[in-house]
């Protein structure tokens, strides 16, 4: 190709591709806008299911949760956000098991990196997307995380049968 | 023969009524001191008020390329947020810097405004809305705005900064060299109405614009037109002068407060003068779309006061420097110097020449069709 028909095919392809561009941004002006008017469409505001705010214990209608007190999470923790207190008790066969007496998540540590959730064998916790969480005083952010009077849920082997590990 | 309507929301009614109100009852001199302090404090208002306004546009026009909402809390629609930032700079902090050049630093700020200043007297805003008519109008617009860079060397230079001083040396550059395109395409249309003088070429275009006029040449000359005054206002995708990634803000970092004000407002009003002299020259200024014999169309037309004219052309031009700043990513300064010296005025040096044949051998619309 010589050097003047480079200058102008150049000079062409250079002002198509200009054109194109402002036919881009000429869509983009005509869309829907994405900004939410956060304190106004509270009641209508959608946020991403997997938005981490809230680490909680789902508990089930009688009062139930799956935490075997294991403390996987709280040995996963990077920076010692959780801590699980096991409590043992007798069981009526005479053995002794161990059981949840608390489970406390210090919100005002945590990095919602969701190492405790991916780690749980159990799925005893996971996070919810709740995300007005400024509290005025710190200790407010200090979570017990299962119910007053909740157990474990007994495990029915027959219905769900434990994965092979991989 | 130029047609006569009947216009009742002219300006130039009031202007008119008001000036033989005070020839009878004042001398001459008086007549004309308190009209010409008039005309300033009007110039000086609109200044303002035209820059509030394009603040606002500008920001709300930007928010809409980006899928935001722009400003919407102060006032309805967000349409005092421009006046809340001009009280909140007006109640900045005037910062002082050790071992700047305390004069030039001070004087730098008036020489951008100044030279705005004067560039928005000569703009024909409507029948009867022009300060000044020079004989010689482009000439003069074309010198006097090319005197801001001054202020803007002058900032880079005394604020006793690397980057400030990068940032003015390149503006110098940018300017210099797209002032030569721009005022090259500004000849174009001075061969093809045959007047230097605004208001001779605004009559001269009424029933066929100058952009249409002149065709291939003259949109040729429109489009450097825009794209050199676009590259001279500084801004994106030309404003490397004030890369903030590179360069914090350019010549203009060490400013605070009205000093800053000042650049800021020089160049929001830099952008409506490129595009209004724009609207002056190519598109037919304050005349409304009228075409050769349909009378009833034109005095439709006509009724639309000169002013409204003026100002949605403009905003149009504006609209499309909008639309090209937020469409195209930032030029390195090689390419931008290519872009005026390799491509911009070679174009416009053969497009001058194109002109003057098209002008000699009668090639032009008014001419081929027989149009007033």
């Amino acid at each position: 190709m010589s050097s003047v028909s480079k200058y102008f095919s150049g000079l062409f392809t250079g002002i198509k591709s200009l054109l194109t561009g402002m036919g881009e941004t000429w869509k983009e002006l005509w869309t829907k806008k994405v900004t939410q008017q956060y304190p106004e469409n509270r009641e209508t505001l959608e946020i991403s299911e997997r938005f981490r705010c809230e680490l909680v214990m789902p508990h089930d209608e009688n009062n139930e949760h799956a935490c075997t007190a294991c403390g996987i999470c709280e040995m996963n923790c990077p920076n010692g956000t959780i801590k699980v207190t096991p409590m043992f008790i007798e069981t009526a066969d005479g053995k002794k098991k161990k059981i949840l007496d608390t489970h406390i998540w210090d919100m005002g540590m945590c990095t919602y990196c969701n190492l405790c959730v991916i780690t749980c064998p159990s799925d005893a916790i996971i996070f919810k997307n709740n995300f007005e969480n400024a509290v005025f005083e710190k200790r407010k952010l200090i979570m017990q995380l299962n119910q007053e009077g909740s157990k474990l849920r007994e495990k029915k082997k027959e219905s769900k049968p434990t994965e092979p590990i991989i | 023969m130029i047609l006569n309507y009947s216009q009742p929301l002219e300006i130039s009614n009031l202007t008119s009524w008001f000036d033989q109100y005070l020839r009878s009852n004042l001398s001459e001199f008086w007549t004309l001191l308190i009209e010409f302090v008039l005309v300033g404090i009007f110039l000086l208002a609109a200044y303002a008020v035209i820059a509030l306004i394009l603040i606002y546009a500008e920001r709300k026009i930007t928010a809409f390329f980006q899928a935001r909402l722009g400003p919407n809390r102060v006032g309805k629609w967000g349409l005092l947020q421009s006046v809340a930032d001009m009280i909140k700079i007006l109640l900045k902090e005037i910062i002082r810097i050790n071992r700047s050049d305390r004069f030039l630093f001070f004087a730098a700020p008036f020489f951008m405004i100044v030279a705005s200043m004067l560039t928005f007297g000569a703009i024909p805003f409507g029948k009867g809305l022009q300060a000044i008519d020079f004989n010689i109008g482009v000439l003069y617009v074309t010198a006097v705005s090319s005197l801001g860079i001054i202020g803007v060397l002058l900032a880079g230079w005394s604020s006793n900064n690397k980057y400030s001083m990068i940032g003015a040396m390149r503006s110098g550059a940018q300017f210099i060299s797209y002032e030569l395109s721009s005022g090259f395409a500004l000849m174009t249309i001075v061969v093809l109405a045959g007047t230097m003088q605004f208001s001779q070429m605004i009559e001269g275009q009424r029933f066929c614009w100058n952009i249409f006029n002149g065709h291939i040449s003259s949109i040729i000359a429109f489009v450097i037109y825009l794209i050199s005054g676009h590259a001279e206002t500084n801004r994106g995708p030309f404003d490397l002068p004030e890369a903030e990634s590179e360069l914090t803000a350019g010549y203009h970092t060490e400013y605070s407060g009205l000093q800053f004000g000042f650049y800021y407002l020089a160049e929001y009003l830099n952008m409506f003068i490129i595009a209004s002299i724009a609207t002056t020259v190519f598109l037919g200024g304050y005349l409304p779309i009228q075409i050769q014999g349909w009378d009833a169309f034109n005095g439709i037309m006509g009724y639309i006061p000169s002013y409204v004219w003026f100002f949605s052309k403009t905003g149009f031009l504006i609209f499309l420097s909008l639309w090209v700043r937020w469409s195209f990513p930032r030029l390195r300064i090689d390419q931008l110097l290519n872009l005026e010296w390799k491509y911009l005025l070679p174009i416009n040096l053969v497009n001058l020449l194109l002109m003057v044949i098209l002008v000699l051998t009668g090639l032009t619309l008014k001419n081929l069709f027989g149009i007033l």
